[in-house]
């Protein structure tokens, strides 16, 4: 066993990512001097958290390619999911749609299915598509699920448990040959990988602050202005967000959002190729001392900081308890504390069994070599010992 | 700039600011098992705990939300499924909007929800929900929350209660209120935006409004933004209640009263750090932007999305349309000083005297 780090060696980007320094720099005084309401125009306190608000929202649509007015500034992705989904299939509704086909995937996260599933209740049929054993969607399947019928496709642009990125662009396409609306929650996608929402088609796209190095508690739901998105609210009030989402925003979240997008859109580029030598080194030490392990979905079509591995003859939760410096996951982080075997694995065919030798690790800017190197050393070693005590 | 508009959002209190920064420190998602995981998990327990004592709930019935929006509009749409919203006819628009078709509850001309015409409502019709804040935005008017909730429970209605005013400035505790529900928002008691919770009679069931993930008891999907509530608890602890600005606030009023004010809702209980004070003749935009300039900062009433100012609808509501568009908030925060309430009503005087002079008011 390599020696203890002197602090937990954190591998699990795709749960949260670390506030970024420079993000934090720019919150706090939000936190402290500048602490007026935005929405109170009447006065200079206000006026000034209001400034900061929207030069944070500009950070955040420059990153998307997106215009400021078609960001909607919620308090995280999950929410942005649920206003996408449910909003713009209310919206039809009410509007005398005879469209009721919701369209998503079978690996997109718990928020998107649970939308989705929600919607049935109200009247709209929920489809469920499923992905090939690489963990990317099959295009035909897709064409096959875009009719007159269909409402709403909702695709993720990466995947949080296997780091597999769909092709948006061509799914963009067809949605729009079809008047089908064009989601994709970006959670994991934004400031990983470019997304332009021109580029890409889509009409809604979620993101969170703090899986790009921002803050807990803010994300964002882009709408498309033109041709236009429509979507209903999930809750009303003052009014706040063009109507689309009511309550005080918050200035030092916002503005650390804005701050995370901004680095996140100069330094993207850096940051994937630094995260891909750090993968690349983990990687190849684990191999060697662990032959027979397995990386799981697609090996090219996917993010630099994500990796999902399947250990020969250990369980995943073995590993965790043996290596309490060493912070991976089993899965999602909502549903780490489950004991179901992950869903998104069994979507690409991962057996129970093998699954529960699997573990999630994250690499992200924070990432550094001795980090890995101490990662691989003692996954390696717990691995052997736990191998040798079964056997 | 001295700074009036607490009820707009209150100054971050020094004991939020030593927890948000602690928390900001935590790496890990709340929900994860590893140790960075387990670590944030405890603050968010923790701070579970901590609103929960406040506010006479227990832990396991506070959900976390965003702020007290999604608090007021997650507990209306929850509980109000298949019954019929009633709503005080001075509720904010968090709540009043949160229902399709609310049946307005109507108030005095202080302000005070008419039990007796709730009684009438809740004795004739299917289950309903009754929506009735703690304490009022713009006036401070204090509801009888525990008597509306004595009457909810013997027509089998259940009550909801806004209190993101009224917590931290005075006394509010869910059980004694006898209330099924309650909204709170940390940046009205001086915690940091972004952190909001619903208070649950226990037992009682909430479906979510935004769903996924599981967190909060499947009752609100989304990670938990720690650092916000982390202050949130901070700042509930803190505040223990305001009656001291009380006496800031009457001699304000006192002031502002000889300068030819008139105390909108005075007669009511009230918060004891709001005043509402109508200038007859003179169009409160006039007077914020008076004040400004001065370098105060008051309202003109709730600080919601347009920025606009426009007549204030609670005012409306009390029947008292002759003051509904010259009435400004004057809202004292935690940390208001006698100095800053010399420098508003001297402010006020000489505002008051410029704008009511006859030459203006007949222009």
């Amino acid at each position: 066993m390599p020696p203890r780090p002197n602090r937990p060696v954190y591998l699990d980007n795709q749960a949260t990512t670390p506030l970024d320094p420079r993000v934090w720099q720019a919150m706090v005084p939000f936190f402290t001097e500048h602490f007026g309401n935005p929405h109170s125009a009447e006065h200079a306190m206000g006026r000034f958290a209001e400034e900061a608000v929207e030069t944070a929202r500009g950070h955040v649509a420059a990153l998307i390619g997106a215009e400021p007015r078609e960001i909607i500034l919620t308090s995280g992705a999950t929410e942005a999911n649920n206003l996408a989904i449910k909003g713009a299939a209310r919206f039809a509704a009410a509007r005398g749609s005879a469209r009721r086909r919701v369209v998503t995937v079978a690996t997109e996260h718990k928020c998107v299915l649970e939308s989705v599933a929600d919607l049935a209740a109200e009247g709209f049929e929920p489809v469920v598509l499923p992905v090939r054993t690489d963990g990317l969607l099959d295009l035909d399947t897709v064409a096959a699920a875009l009719d007159d019928r269909t409402l709403l496709i909702s695709v993720m642009a990466v995947n949080n448990e296997i780091g597999v990125t769909q092709d948006l662009a061509a799914i963009g396409r067809m949605a729009r040959a079809k008047g089908v609306l064009f989601h994709s929650d970006a959670a994991q996608g934004a400031g990983k990988i470019p997304l332009d929402v021109a580029e890409t088609g889509v009409d809604l796209l979620s993101i969170s602050g703090h899986k790009l190095y921002g803050p807990k508690g803010i994300g964002a739901l882009y709408v498309r202005r033109r041709p236009r998105a429509r979507i209903a609210p999930l809750f009303s009030g003052g009014g706040q967000e063009r109507g689309l989402r009511s309550g005080t925003l918050a200035p030092p979240l916002v503005v650390g959002f804005g701050e995370a997008c901004r680095i996140a859109a100069a330094e993207m580029l850096l940051d994937a190729g630094r995260i891909a030598d750090q993968r690349d080194r983990f990687l190849d030490r684990l191999a060697r001392d662990v032959p027979g392990i397995v990386i799981n979905a697609n090996r090219t079509r996917r993010i630099p900081g994500n990796l999902n591995l399947t250990f020969p003859a250990a369980r995943a939760a073995d590993l965790m308890q043996a290596l309490p410096e060493l912070c991976v996951s089993t899965g999602s982080a909502c549903s780490s504390a489950e004991v179901e075997p992950s869903y998104v694995l069994r979507a690409i065919g991962v057996p129970d069994e093998a699954a529960a030798r699997t573990l999630r690790v994250g690499l992200g800017r924070f990432t550094s070599p001795a980090d890995v190197d101490y990662a691989a050393a003692a996954l390696a070693a717990a691995h052997g010992a736990l191998a040798a005590k079964a056997a | 700039m001295i700074y009036l508009d607490a009820n707009a959002t209150e100054p971050l209190r020094p004991e939020a600011r030593a927890a948000v920064l602690a928390a900001l420190d935590l790496v890990g998602n709340p929900s994860s098992v590893h140790g960075a995981g387990r670590a944030a998990r405890r603050v968010l327990e923790d701070s579970r705990e901590s609103v929960a004592a406040r506010f006479g709930a227990a832990p396991a019935d506070v959900v976390f939300t965003a702020g007290g929006t999604e608090a007021n509009a997650a507990a209306i749409h929850g509980l109000g499924r298949g019954r019929r919203v009633i709503a005080g006819a001075t509720e904010h628009d968090a709540v009043l909007r949160a229902a399709d078709t609310p049946v307005l509850l109507p108030v005095d001309h202080d302000g005070i929800a008419d039990l007796p015409a709730l009684e009438r409502m809740l004795a004739d019709g299917p289950p309903a929900l009754v929506c009735l804040m703690a304490a009022n935005n713009e006036t401070g008017a204090v509801q009888p929350v525990a008597e509306a909730a004595a009457l909810c429970r013997a027509h089998g209605a259940l009550l909801h209660v806004d209190a993101v005013q009224a917590a931290g400035r005075i006394p509010f505790d869910l059980r004694a209120a006898g209330a099924d529900s309650a909204a709170l928002s940390a940046h009205k008691l001086g915690g940091p935006k972004g952190a909001g919770a619903i208070l649950l009679r226990p037992g009682l069931h909430l479906p979510a409004l935004v769903s996924g993930g599981g967190q909060e008891r499947g009752r609100r999907g989304g990670t938990e933004s720690l650092p916000a509530i982390a202050g949130f608890a901070a700042a509930a602890h803190a505040a223990g209640d305001a009656s001291a600005l009380a006496e800031l606030r009457d001699a304000a009023e006192a002031a502002c009263v000889a300068a030819g004010a008139i105390v909108v809702g005075g007669a009511a209980p009230r918060l004891p750090n709001t005043t509402c004070l109508a200038l007859p003749g003179v169009r409160a935009d006039t007077q914020v932007i008076a004040l400004d300039l001065a370098g105060i900062a008051v309202s003109a009433g709730a600080a919601c999305s347009s920025g606009k100012v426009a007549r204030s609808r609670v005012i409306d509501a009390m029947g008292l349309p002759d003051l509904a568009g010259c009435a400004i908030r004057v809202s004292l925060p935690w940390n208001a000083t006698a100095s800053d309430i010399v420098a508003f009503t001297e402010a006020y005087a000489r505002m008051a005297a410029r704008l009511r002079s006859p030459a203006l008011a007949e222009g």
